[in-house]
C-alpha cells in the first residue's frame, strides 16, 4: 500500500512533461554512492485489517486500570462531543493558520482559547498552547530571564513537579541561568522564610507550584509577595480544574501562570499529546513565546482573527525571537476548548467540587481504616495527597496493578525531591465509593 | 430590499452564544457523604465566582463548533501545497488505531510491567524509523520538530562539553527555517549565517573558512528549502568532522529522501524526523506533532531520559540511569498519540510503499514545476520535493507574491508558503507531496497561470482577492497596533 495515487499513464505523462526519461533522473543531484540500492529493512506492507488487528494486539498488551493515578496527570471525563468535533477534519486536517482568510475556524477557537485560559488564571494574555506544562514552566523562566535582563537568578520551589524541574534544567543547559531551590517546610508546603532569604536582587523570577507536587495548596499571595518585594517577577504553577476552586493566580499577584492543560477533558494516551498552558500580564505580551491570535477587521470592516505580534516569533526574528516553538499543539488546545464549553462555568465547578469531594472521603477512610498515614496531615488539598509507605510504593502499585487497580503514583520514582518512599493519590469526578471499596483493600496489604 | 443570502455570514463567539442557566452537560454528583467546600479548603485561598466560562447547551457547542470548522481549509477539503509543511493526505485508519482503548487510555505512570504493548509499539517505531534515516539510536519524546531541533542543539553541547569544551558557535546557511538560529541561541550558541552559493547550496569552501576550533557544528537541512539536495554533503560533513564538529540535518524536508538515501549514510551526526510532515500524522491546525530525534553511536549518552530498553526476557523498560543525558524535554514520554499515528502508517506502507512515497513526492514536484517554470521563474531551479518560485515579474504590474497567495484562496487551494526562503526575492515556495493526483496539480498550475494572465491584464482585481472566501482581506496591521487577544465576559475579574 501507499497513498501515491499514479496510474502507469500518470506516471509517464508527468515524466514526459517534466522533461525526464526515468524517476532516476529526479535524483541526480545525490552522488550515485548514496543511493540506497536495497530496499529498506522495514517490515512488508500490510493490509488496513492487518494494521488494525497489530495495532489491536499491540493495545492488549497493556492493561486497562481504575486509574488513582496523578502526578499532574488525571482522569478526568471527556464528554462525547469533545472528540465528535476534534475528528471533523476541518479541523484536524488544517495546519497553522497562515493563510487567515481561509483559516477563521481555527483562529477564532484559539482566540476562544486564550479568553477561557485567561478567565481561569485570571491574567490578561494567553497564547496559542505550548508542548505541556513542564515545558511551558521553562518557557516561562526563559521569558522572566529576558523581561528582567539585569537579572538571572531563577528560584524554583522544592515542592514543583520535579519533572518540570527536570526540564527546566534541560531549557537552561545553555544559557546557564542559577537556579536556587527554595525548600519546604515539614508540612509540605513552600518555606516561606527560607525563600525569602533566597530572593535577592538579582533574582528575575520565583516560581512555585500550588496544588504542588505532593497535591498540598500553597499560600500564592505570600510568594508573589516575597518576589515582587525583591523587584522579581512571580510565575505560579496551577491547575485548571483546581482553579474552578482556588483564587486565580492573577488574583495571587502572580506575573506569569503556566499549567498542564491535561485534566481539561485531554485522554490519558500514555502522557502525550497533551498542551501547555501559559498566560502573563499585559505588559508582557510582547515578551510571550509562541503564537498568539488577535482579532481584527476585514476590508468590509467585518470582524476576523489572524496571528498576530508576530515579530515575537522565530520566523520573522530568527535569532532574535522569543522562543523557537512553532508548531504547538493546536488540536489539543480546541479539544480543551470545547471541553472549557461543554462543562461550562457550573461544571468545571462541579468536575473540581466532586473530585474534592471524593478525595477527602477516601483520605478520611485510608487514616481510619489502614496502617497507611499521611505524608502532610495538616496540608489542605484538592484532590490529591501523599501518603507514608513502608519501603517502596511500587511494589504496592505493582499488587495493585494484578487486581486492576492504579493504586496511585510511587514517590519514589522521581528524582530531586527530598522523600524516598511514598505514595500519591489522586481522585476525579468519575471515581465513586464504590471505587474507593477496592483502593482500600489494595492499602490496606501494604 | 430582499436579501439573496439571508444566512446569518459571522459567527458569535462561544461567550456571545451563553445565557447564565445553561449546562452542556451533567457532571456527576459525589456518591460519598460529602461536607460543606469551607470545610476542605482554606478560606482565604477560594475563589469567591467560578471562572466566567460560557454557559451553552451541548447542542449550541456543537453547531458553534462545527459552524466556524466551515470557515477553514484543510487538507480533506483540497490541495495545500503548503512549502515545506508537507501536507501530504492524513489516512484515517490511523486516527483509528490512535483511539484503540489500551494506547489512548494508559496513565503515562503505570507501572511498566502493564503498559508493555505501548513500549513495544514505540520500540518497533524507533527500529524503522532509525533505519528509515541510517542512525543507530533514537529518542521519541521531543514533541514537535522545534523541539527535536533543541534537543539537537543540546546534545552538540553534551557532546562537545565531554571533550572539554562546549565551543561557541554553530553554523547555518542563510535559507535555513527561521527554527534553526532560534533554537541555537537558545542552547546558548551564536549563530553564523553562510551566504549560499549561486545554485543554492551551501559552498564548502565558504564553510571551510568559517569552520574554526570555536564552531560546535553545522546545522544542515537536505533537501535544503530551495528544495534543493546538498549534492556537496560529503565534502561538508569531511570539513566539519575533521574541525571536531558535529552534522546535525533539519529534517523537515526528509519526504525527499524516504526509501531514495539516508542521512545517516551522508555523514550526518543527527536527524531530527518531523512525523507530522513526513509520517502522515494530522498537523490538527497547529500541532500536535512529534519530533524524534536519531542520532550515531557517539551522541547515544547524551539522548533525553528516559530510554526506552529491551531486556533479555523480550519485556521492555525505561532506563532512567543516563549520567550523561541532557535530561527531559518533555513532562511523560513525548507525544504517544502522535507515535501511533506514524506506527500505523509504516506498517500500512511496508519497504515498498515507504521507497514510493519518495519517488512519488519527486515527480509531482518536478511536474508542477514544468508546467509553471515557463511564466513563474525559479532563480535556483527546481528542487526535489518542493521549489521556490519568484514573484517578481509581477511587480510591473504593481501585484505582488501575497496577491497572487490571496487571489489562489478563491481557486478552493491553499496557498503555497510565502516570503520564505528569505534568498529568494517574492518567494512562492510549493510542496505538492505525493499524494495529489495529476488532475489536482493540473488545476493548481491552471489557476497559477490564470492569475499571472488576471494580474497582467487588471492588477486592481488581484490586488483585491479574496472575494469568495469567509472573510475577506484582513487587518493585520491594526491587530498588532491594538492588540486585542481575549474576550471579557460579565462578571470577568
Amino acid at each position: 500500500m501507499s497513498y501515491v495515487p499514479h496510474s502507469d499513464a500518470d506516471r509517464q505523462e508527468m515524466l514526459r512533461a517534466a522533461g525526464v526519461s526515468s524517476e532516476e533522473e529526479l535524483f541526480a543531484d545525490i552522488p550515485d554512492k548514496f543511493r540506497l540500492r536495497e530496499p529498506l529493512d522495514l517490515p512488508s506492507a500490510l493490509s488496513e485489517w492487518e494494521t488494525v488487528r497489530t495495532l489491536g494486539r499491540l493495545a492488549n498488551e497493556s492493561k486497562h486500570l481504575l486509574c488513582f493515578a496523578g502526578a499532574g496527570y488525571y482522569d478526568h471525563h471527556t464528554p462525547a462531543a469533545v472528540d465528535h468535533l476534534i475528528r471533523r477534519s476541518e479541523f484536524y486536517t488544517a495546519y497553522t493558520p497562515y493563510q487567515a482568510e481561509v483559516s477563521q475556524g481555527t483562529l477564532q477557537s484559539i482566540y476562544e482559547f486564550q479568553s477561557m485560559i485567561c478567565e481561569l488564571t485570571g491574567l490578561d494574555v494567553a497564547n496559542a498552547s505550548m508542548y505541556d506544562g513542564a515545558s511551558a514552566m521553562a518557557e516561562a523562566a526563559l521569558m522572566a530571564d529576558s523581561i528582567q535582563r539585569d537579572r538571572q537568578k531563577i528560584v524554583l520551589s522544592i515542592t514543583a513537579n520535579p519533572h518540570y524541574r527536570q526540564v527546566l534544567d534541560t531549557y537552561n543547559l545553555g544559557l546557564q541561568l542559577p537556579v536556587e531551590i527554595a525548600p519546604r517546610t515539614d508540612g509540605g508546603v513552600t518555606d516561606l522564610e527560607r525563600l525569602k532569604e533566597l530572593v535577592d536582587d538579582d533574582t528575575s523570577a520565583v516560581i512555585v507550584q500550588s496544588p504542588n507536587f505532593y497535591g498540598a495548596i500553597e499560600d500564592l499571595e505570600a510568594a508573589a509577595g516575597i518576589a515582587h518585594d525583591a523587584g522579581a517577577l512571580f510565575i505560579a504553577v496551577v491547575d485548571p480544574v483546581s482553579l474552578a476552586l482556588l483564587k486565580s493566580p492573577g488574583a495571587c499577584g502572580a506575573d506569569i501562570a503556566v499549567a498542564e492543560g491535561q485534566p481539561l477533558g485531554i485522554p490519558l494516551s500514555y502522557g502525550g499529546p497533551v498542551l501547555g498552558l501559559f498566560a502573563a500580564r499585559g505588559d508582557y505580551i510582547r515578551s510571550m513565546p509562541g503564537r498568539i491570535v488577535g482579532q481584527t477587521e476585514d476590508v468590509d470592516g467585518r470582524r476576523g482573527f489572524v496571528l498576530t505580534l508576530q515579530t515575537r516569533e522565530q520566523h520573522i526574528r530568527r535569532e532574535k525571537a522569543t522562543s523557537n516553538i512553532c508548531t504547538n499543539q493546536g488540536l489539543i488546545a480546541l479539544a480543551a476548548t470545547i471541553y472549557m464549553a461543554t462543562v461550562g462555568k457550573g461544571g468545571l465547578r462541579q468536575v473540581a467540587e466532586t473530585s474534592a469531594q471524593v478525595a477527602h472521603y477516601a483520605y478520611d477512610r485510608i487514616v481510619a481504616e489502614t496502617d497507611l498515614e499521611p505524608l502532610f496531615p495538616d496540608a489542605p488539598f484538592v484532590r490529591e495527597f501523599a501518603l507514608q509507605t513502608p519501603g517502596d510504593a511500587r511494589q504496592l502499585i505493582e499488587k495493585g496493578a494484578d487486581r486492576g487497580i492504579l493504586a496511585g503514583v510511587a514517590l519514589s520514582r522521581f528524582p530531586h525531591i527530598d522523600v524516598d518512599d511514598g505514595l500519591l493519590v489522586a481522585f476525579t469526578e468519575k471515581r465513586s465509593k464504590d471505587d474507593v471499596d477496592l483502593l482500600l483493600e489494595v492499602l490496606k496489604e501494604a | 430590499m430582499k436579501e439573496k443570502n439571508p444566512k446569518r455570514t459571522d459567527s458569535p463567539l462561544i461567550f456571545e452564544r451563553s445565557r447564565p442557566g445553561r449546562r452542556g452537560t451533567a457532571v456527576p454528583e459525589p456518591d460519598v457523604p460529602t461536607r460543606p467546600l469551607e470545610e476542605l479548603l482554606p478560606k482565604a485561598m477560594m475563589r469567591k465566582e467560578p471562572p466566567s466560562l460560557p454557559e451553552v447547551s451541548e447542542n449550541e457547542v456543537v453547531r458553534h463548533f462545527t459552524e466556524i470548522s466551515l470557515m477553514n481549509h484543510h487538507v480533506d477539503r483540497g490541495f495545500y501545497p503548503l512549502g515545506s509543511c508537507t501536507m501530504k493526505y492524513n489516512p484515517k485508519v490511523n486516527e483509528q488505531t490512535a483511539r484503540l482503548p489500551g494506547l489512548a487510555d494508559l496513565h503515562p505512570f503505570q507501572p511498566t510491567s502493564a503498559v508493555q504493548g505501548a513500549l513495544r509499539l514505540m520500540w518497533e517505531l524507533g527500529e524503522m524509523l532509525k533505519e528509515i534515516v541510517g542512525m543507530d539510536e533514537i529518542t521519541l519524546q521531543p514533541a514537535a520538530g522545534a523541539q527535536g531541533e533543541l534537543v539537537g542543539a543540546l546534545l552538540f553541547r553534551a557532546y562537545h562539553t565531554a571533550q572539554g569544551d562546549p565551543r561557541k558557535k554553530i553554523i547555518i546557511p542563510d535559507s535555513a527555517h527561521g527554527t534553526n538560529p532560534a533554537t541555537v541561541r537558545m542552547a546558548g550558541y551564536e549563530v553564523v549565517t553562510l551566504k549560499s552559493n549561486e545554485e543554492g547550496r551551501m559552498d564548502p569552501g565558504a564553510l571551510e573558512s568559517a569552520l574554526g576550533e570555536d564552531v560546535a557544528g553545522v546545522m544542515l537541512t537536505n533537501p535544503n528549502t530551495l528544495g534543493k539536495f546538498e549534492s556537496d554533503v560529503e565534502e561538508i560533513a569531511r570539513l566539519v568532522h575533521e574541525a571536531g564538529g558535529l552534522m546535525y540535518m533539519d529534517g523537515a524536508n526528509l519526504n525527499a529522501l524516504i526509501g531514495v538515501a539516508r542521512p545517516g549514510d551522508l555523514g550526518y551526526d543527527i536527524v531530527h524526523l518531523n512525523l507530522h510532515k513526513t509520517f502522515s500524522t494530522p498537523h490538527g491546525g497547529g500541532g500536535p506533532g512529534a519530533g524524534p530525534v536519531a542520532v550515531k553511536e557517539h551522541l547515544a549518552p547524551y539522548l533525553p531520559l528516559p530510554i526506552l530498553t529491551r531486556a533479555g526476557d523480550g519485556g521492555y523498560a525505561l532506563d532512567w540511569e543516563r549520567p550523561e543525558s541532557i535530561g527531559k524535554v518533555h513532562g511523560f514520554w513525548g507525544n504517544f498519540g502522535v507515535l501511533v499515528r506514524a506506527y500505523t502508517y509504516i506498517r500500512m506502507l511496508g519497504r515498498d510503499g515507504m521507497r514510493r512515497t519518495g519517488m512519488a513526492a519527486v515527480l509531482n514536484n518536478a511536474y508542477m514545476s514544468a508546467r509553471l517554470e515557463g511564466t513563474y521563474s525559479l532563480p535556483y531551479g527546481r528542487g526535489m520535493h518542493e521549489s521556490v518560485f519568484s514573484g517578481s515579474f509581477l511587480k510591473e504590474h504593481g501585484v505582488r507574491t501575497l496577491d497572487v497567495a490571496k487571489r489562489l484562496l478563491d481557486f478552493g487551494v491553499h496557498a503555497p508558503t510565502v516570503y520564505f526562503p528569505l534568498i529568494v526575492p517574492e518567494a512562492i515556495m510549493a510542496e505538492p507531496t505525493e499524494t495529489e493526483t495529476k488532475d489536482e496539480l493540473d488545476r493548481f498550475c491552471e489557476a497559477m497561470l490564470q492569475i499571472a494572465e488576471e494580474a497582467k491584464a487588471d492588477p486592481e482585481f488581484v490586488k483585491n482577492a479574496p472575494y469568495s472566501t469567509p472573510v475577506r482581506r484582513l487587518d493585520e496591521a491594526l491587530a498588532n497596533r491594538r492588540p486585542n487577544v481575549r474576550y471579557r465576559p460579565e462578571g470577568s475579574d
